[in-house]
């Protein structure tokens, strides 16, 4: 084909390149996950289902994250995002961060590691243990005994492993896990990570920017 | 033509992948809400390079292949044609496993993924055509010279 017949094609390749590169560039703005409204949590989910908390009582708002362990995005907001969030926002007393179990359906390995947080909870290193199992997601996720490398976490971390085996052994958070997970189902939450402040709900990872933002907002709201 | 065309549309895809892996992205336009789950697996990185950037390369070279055979010097050539069936397969086969990666150990689809796997399929496939197209041509060339007594080459 001679060189001038090529012409047209081009062009109509260089139209594909600009829209599509200036569509990728107006994506580049959508940082963050979808919001909208949830119902509020009943007055008992809080004295029944605490989660794990962050921060001072006294705090003006409190972040909800609902989230599984065996979920990479939630990974990767807790090694990306999190540190920051709680540098900036928990330890100014902007902010109480509230920990929740939402152990998703699909995911074989979600429950155990759920459970040996809650154990590690029970000798107050939740956090510790959180850690541990996002750092270490890859290893465990699709394994066919996650249970093994959990109880390496756990001796990491320093926990009393007698009590530690005891905790597992008896499954005693089994069933608050699944209703946890149920009540969250309830409440519209069937993805993870999500975030909850007030009636505000933000599926999908959040970058630190937008969840300030919406913090800014909220408290700017609040003041008389 | 069709070969440029994809493989421009299968770069696009592959940069905007992996524009979100790098964080030039907030979020991933994903009905599903399973591409960051895939994303972000342990298999959406082969040997420490994530799976968007190699698509990224991968379309690159395509794209450059088929532009270079469509240029006047070598549009009668079959060489460029040859290489785009060998990287398109190698294209195909490489999204194959990934495709099973996603049915069967993951469980999760990402559609940009797919839409990626169509694109490369599409691509094997305009070129195999092409491939044989050209052969028959060429038998037909080698059959009229024979019948006039004029060589072939």
């Amino acid at each position: 084909m001679a060189k001038s017949g090529l012409k047209p094609f081009y062009l109509g390749l260089v139209a594909i390149a600009l829209i599509g590169g200036g569509a990728i560039f107006l994506a580049r703005g959508t940082g963050g996950g979808a919001t909208s409204t949830i119902a509020p949590a009943l007055a008992g989910d809080t004295a029944v289902m605490p989660g794990y908390v962050l921060g001072s009582d006294s705090a003006a708002l409190e972040v909800e994250e609902y989230a599984d362990f065996q979920c990479p995005a939630c990974r990767m907001f807790n090694i990306v995002t999190l540190p920051d969030v709680v540098e900036r926002l928990v330890k100014t007393g902007r902010i109480r961060w509230r920990f929740k179990d939402r152990p998703l359906e699909n995911h074989a390995n979600s429950l155990p590691a759920h459970q040996a947080a809650a154990c590690a909870g029970e000798q107050g290193r939740f956090w510790e243990m959180q850690d541990q199992l996002y750092y270490g997601q890859p290893d465990w996720e699709f394994v066919r005994n996650p249970q093994k490398k959990h109880r390496e976490y756990a001796q990491k971390i320093g926990l009393d492993m007698s009590k530690y085996d005891e905790c597992m052994g008896s499954n005693r958070y089994l069933s608050r896990l699944v209703a946890e997970a149920r009540r969250a189902t309830v409440r519209g939450i069937t993805s993870t990570p999500t975030f909850v402040i007030g009636t505000i709900k933000i599926e999908g990872t959040v970058g630190y920017d937008q969840l300030k933002a919406l913090v800014d907002s909220l408290t700017a709201l609040k003041k008389p | 033509m069709v070969a440029a065309t994809l493989s421009l549309v299968g770069l696009l895809l592959s940069t905007y992948l992996w524009l979100w892996k790098i964080g030039f992205i907030g979020s991933l336009v994903c009905g599903t809400g399973t591409c960051e789950y895939v994303q972000t697996s342990r298999y959406g990185a082969l040997l420490g390079v994530p799976v968007a950037l190699i698509g990224v390369g991968g379309y690159l070279v395509l794209l450059i292949v088929s532009i270079v055979g469509l240029q006047p010097g070598w549009a009668e050539r079959r060489e460029p044609t040859v290489w785009l069936a060998v990287l398109s397969g190698i294209g195909v086969a490489f999204t194959a496993y990934l495709t099973y990666i996603e049915a069967f150990v993951i469980h999760a689809w990402c559609r940009w993924c797919l839409g990626s796997a169509g694109i490369i399929v599409a691509i094997f496939v305009t070129v195999v055509a092409e491939l044989r197209t050209d052969r028959r041509a060429d038998g037909q060339t080698v059959a009229s010279g024979a019948a006039s007594g004029r060589p072939t080459v």
